[in-house]
């Protein structure tokens, strides 16, 4: 294995954010804020550039660490769905902390305050643990990635101190830290199976024995845990509503498909070798079972933010029918795409919609669903934001959310696995009825007090957000060829 | 047995109970002390799989100690973030439990 | 069987018991307890695997520092004895979880024992790199830590500073800047001063050496930042020394030093030996001693700060 020419900027991706939360906290007070706002240009230069030499070399743009090769050194990887990631990321983290500029100002007359601090410099890191876990391409490298965003989210959940925040945030450690330990776990025993854990050459030497079976278990299991992937989901509707909606848009947005992420990399990438009809099966049953109980779940939220966090549920739901998709001998190109799709659209248009829920519950003084009659009139831009990001979620065209069912059901038609379309098909239908549960009060007539205008700039982000979670109707061929660089196909073989 | 065998079944059985622990304690430090004890077991798995690696004039193979090493600190820093969490909550509320049932009713909307 | 074969039978029928033993205990306090005691039997397990800087490493945080955390947050829970529990999960629960540990843990030895024979290794290719290009340490961890997985080690003091930030943001906004509560409420009596001021200075020393002779013995930066963090928490404990304002500058840039050193290091690898984190082969082991150096004074910073807990009282 040799760097490719550019490889270094992979490095520099994580080790820009890395440099602004080690500034931030030394400097401190208002620094933070402005390095991070500072860090937005260049992240996404990053990644765009870094997208742009892997879609002009059509493969992988590998850096070795130190010069010092696996298995004893460590690699960095990016592939089009890295990039694809690494891109999706750049945008959404600014656009959280450009939204956030007004709650976490740190107030004049102090030099520092904590949930200024604490907001801005966790930002940072999430984005450092995301673009290294799009880009490890070492097992242990990404146990630490893992931990990084895993002490990243956790003191955003509780950063207004109330104490059911904080029984959230503590919830939320635990599981992580069971999905951490699992996976790590796995990951000794591969090291004892094969004395690598660069995911090239295990891929290339694993064969399906008991042990790659149980570590293939433990890993999975903690990374659904950290993915909140049903039934392993219940930390997440309290975590994701009670943080500040700057933070829930970032955590549900990017931060649970960074687990996602690595499960897709352990079964595509790590285990082609093992069969794999069983383990995509109970993945997309959890996934269509999540997909249709976090809907339902959905419906019965009497609070908008709760009501978001279990869409999300739901949403994570239909990312693990790339397992079954993907992984079939035919269609598995649209399996993939459809998948990627999802992640992108649920990313962008979650966002916004966490976003929009901040600005409507500080303008009304609150969220609940059955005292908005009216609130469309008085907060047309907010209503817009959420009705598009609803569409989205639906699956109605035109909207990434209807691009990546589209393309599911045709890798359903490809691969014969019609028993797929049940959930995206039912899923869609109850995120239609979650959708007109929040547009149908808001919309009638009705007048609601608005304690606060909410400023245009917040609401244009959220629609900006939006905004490009409906533009993937409309992604070009090129884009479906891009992430699948690097993609192996099912069965051994990178393509 | 040898020391590495011996070190096996001991992981095999600090993860086992300490799996254990954290499904079934309801008291949140105890569910912090039983991922410490999966924790150990895990790193035990690494220093046995270092300990058989034996080779090239070393006792051990350093690549999985150094990462025992790695995740001691971790699980520490782990266990004081859990720790300063479980003590506020405790101070904040006089609950230290997790159950989602207790806190559902102080619902203020949301409007932060 | 002669004796030490034995004391292994032994040694790991004690650490199994006492982990059983905080698992079942009643009281919250007795959990701790045993915990304690747990992570310093687990020290010497590490010895007979040949692991002398993970048994230092274990014995210290593991042990010590960890020890410290529990003992204290045992104590201010049990101050709080009228704290509301969460009620223990019904029997069907209990009988499914304890199912589902026995079935990982059986399938967790019978694939530890079944581990394949010879062991792939990466120690031959550690001894190949520390005669060639590579650091030139004795110590094949420390090159494995410092110079192979240096990335790994990097970013893993990047979560330690997360993790201080983790634990001061729980504080309450009115307390920010100030400093934490002191570990001990009250005076210590005349014996645990003594006892500190033999031992710290001690410690301190041989924290040092730790530290030291780690590029070629056991040792190194983490183990000796470990044991400085634990004489700094003895001295806190007899209230000799308090725990710094979190505002502090000198505190900050002491966390940041370890891996801002390690990362502007890693970058000028670029221009001085052609790779990010690689180091130029005529000065490698003074530039490792360095970066060690600095990541010395983060970890024994860190842990204590860790142990303390976010700010209390006034900031003024």
């Amino acid at each position: 294995m040799t760097a490719s020419p550019g490889g270094a900027l992979l490095v520099f991706a994580v080790l820009t954010p890395v440099a602004g939360i080690l500034l931030s906290f030394a400097l401190g007070g208002r620094a933070a804020e402005r390095i991070t706002l500072a860090l937005a240009p260049i992240g996404l230069a990053l990644a765009g550039f870094i997208a742009f030499l892997v879609a002009r070399s059509g493969a992988p743009l590998v850096y070795v660490i130190g010069g010092l090769p696996p298995p004893l050194g460590i690699a960095l990887r990016a592939d089009g769905a890295s990039a694809t990631m690494m891109v999706a990321a750049a945008l959404i983290v600014p656009a959280a902390a450009f939204y956030a500029r007004a709650k976490f100002a740190t107030p004049d007359g102090v030099a520092e305050s904590r949930g200024a601090l604490t907001f801005w410099i966790m930002l940072q890191a999430i984005w450092a643990a995301l673009n290294l876990i799009f880009l490890g391409a070492d097992l242990f490298n990404l146990y630490v990635a893992l931990e990084l965003l895993t002490f990243a989210a956790v003191p955003l959940v509780c950063i207004d101190g109330r104490p059911e925040t904080l029984a959230a945030a503590l919830r939320y450690l635990l599981f992580a830290l069971f999905g951490s330990i699992s996976y790590l776990l796995g990951v000794a025993l591969l090291y004892g199976g094969y004395g690598t854990l660069d995911i090239v050459l295990l891929g290339e030497r694993i064969a399906a024995t008991p042990l790659v079976w149980t570590a293939a278990a433990l890993m999975t299991a903690g990374l659904l845990a950290k993915t909140a992937l049903f039934p392993l989901h219940i930390w997440l509707p309290p975590a994701h509503a009670n943080a500040p909606a700057a933070a829930s848009a970032v955590l549900s947005g990017l931060v649970v498909k960074g687990s996602f992420f690595l499960t897709l990399r352990l079964w595509f990438y790590v285990l082609p070798a093992l069969p794999m009809a069983a383990p995509a099966a109970i993945l997309g049953t959890l996934g269509g079972c999540a997909a249709l109980f976090g809907s339902i779940l959905a419906l019965r939220q009497p609070r908008l933010k709760l009501l978001v966090a279990y869409s999300t549920v739901a949403q994570i739901g239909y990312l693990f029918l790339v397992f079954p998709l993907a992984s079939a001998p035919a269609g598995g190109a649209l399996g993939w795409s459809g998948g990627f799709v999802q992640v992108l659209a649920h990313a962008f248009a979650k966002a916004a919609m966490f976003l929009s829920a901040g600005v409507l519950a500080e303008a009304l003084g609150h969220d609940r669903i059955a005292h908005f009659s009216g609130a469309a009139r008085a907060l047309p831009l907010t209503f817009l934001t959420l009705g598009l990001g609803g569409l989205s979620l639906m699956g109605l065209p035109p909207s990434g959310g209807f691009e990546a069912k589209w393309l599911m059901l045709r890798a359903c038609a490809a691969s014969g696995q019609w028993i797929w379309a049940v959930p995206i098909l039912g899923g869609g239908l109850l995120a239609g009825g979650y959708v007109y549960r929040i547009l149908a009060p808001a919309l009638a007539d009705g007048v609601v007090e608005v304690k606060a205008r909410p400023q245009l700039s917040r609401e244009l982000v959220a629609l900006g957000l939006v905004g490009v979670a409906l533009a993937l109707a409309f992604a070009p061929e090129g884009f479906f060829e891009f992430i699948q660089i690097g993609r192996p196909l099912a069965g051994g073989g990178a393509s | 047995m040898t020391p590495p065998i011996l070190a096996g079944l001991v992981g095999a059985a600090l993860v086992g109970f300490g799996l254990y622990g954290l499904i079934c304690d309801p008291h949140p430090l105890r569910k912090l002390l039983a991922f410490n004890l999966v924790g150990s077991g895990v790193f035990l798995v690494f220093g046995i799989v270092a300990r058989r690696g034996a080779a090239a004039g070393f006792a051990f193979d350093p690549v999985p100690q150094a990462m025992v090493i790695t995740g001691i600190v971790v699980a520490f820093a782990a266990s004081a973030l859990a720790v300063a969490l479980i003590l506020r909550l405790a101070a904040a509320s006089g609950k230290v439990t997790l159950d989602p049932r207790a806190w559902t009713k102080r619902d203020d909307g949301g409007a932060r | 069987m002669s004796v030490l074969p034995a004391l292994d039978v032994g040694l790991a029928l004690l650490v199994v018991g006492v982990a059983a033993w905080t698992i079942a205990a009643r009281n919250l306090f007795a959990s701790v307890v045993g915990y304690v005691a747990y992570g310093l039997l687990l020290a010497l397990v590490w010895v007979r695997l040949y692991a002398p800087d993970v048994a230092l490493t274990e014995a210290a945080v593991g042990g010590g520092v960890t020890g410290v955390l529990l003992v204290t947050a045992g104590k201010r829970l049990d101050a709080l004895a009228s704290a509301e529990v969460g009620v223990p999960p019904g029997r069907a629960l209990k009988i499914l979880a304890g199912a589902l540990a026995a079935l990982v843990a059986g399938a967790l030895a019978w694939v530890v024992l079944t581990l394949p024979s010879p062991a792939p290794s990466l120690a031959p290719a550690a001894a190949e790199a520390a005669a060639g290009p590579g650091a030139g340490l004795g110590n094949p961890i420390t090159a494995v830590l410092i110079s192979y997985r240096s990335f790994d080690t990097m970013l893993e003091k990047v979560v330690l500073i997360l993790a201080v930030l983790g634990v001061w943001s729980v504080g309450a906004d009115a307390a920010w800047g100030a400093a934490p509560a002191p570990l001990r409420k009250v005076r210590p009596d005349g014996a645990m001063i003594l006892l500190a001021q033999f031992l710290a200075p001690v410690g301190l020393l041989i924290g040092v050496h730790i530290f030291w002779v780690g590029a070629d013995a056991p040792g190194g930066a983490f183990q000796g930042g470990a044991l400085l963090a634990a004489m700094g928490m003895v001295a806190m404990m007899a209230r000799l020394a308090e725990p710094p304002r979190i505002d502090s500058r000198k505190l900050r840039l002491a966390l940041v030093a370890g891996p801002a050193v390690f990362l502007i290091v890693g970058v000028a690898g670029l221009a001085l030996a052609d790779n990010l984190f690689a180091y130029p082969q005529n000065f490698a082991k003074p530039l490792i001693l360095f970066i060690e150096a600095f990541m010395v004074l983060s970890i024994a910073v860190a842990l204590p700060m860790l142990v303390c807990g976010p700010p209390n009282g006034s900031p003024k």
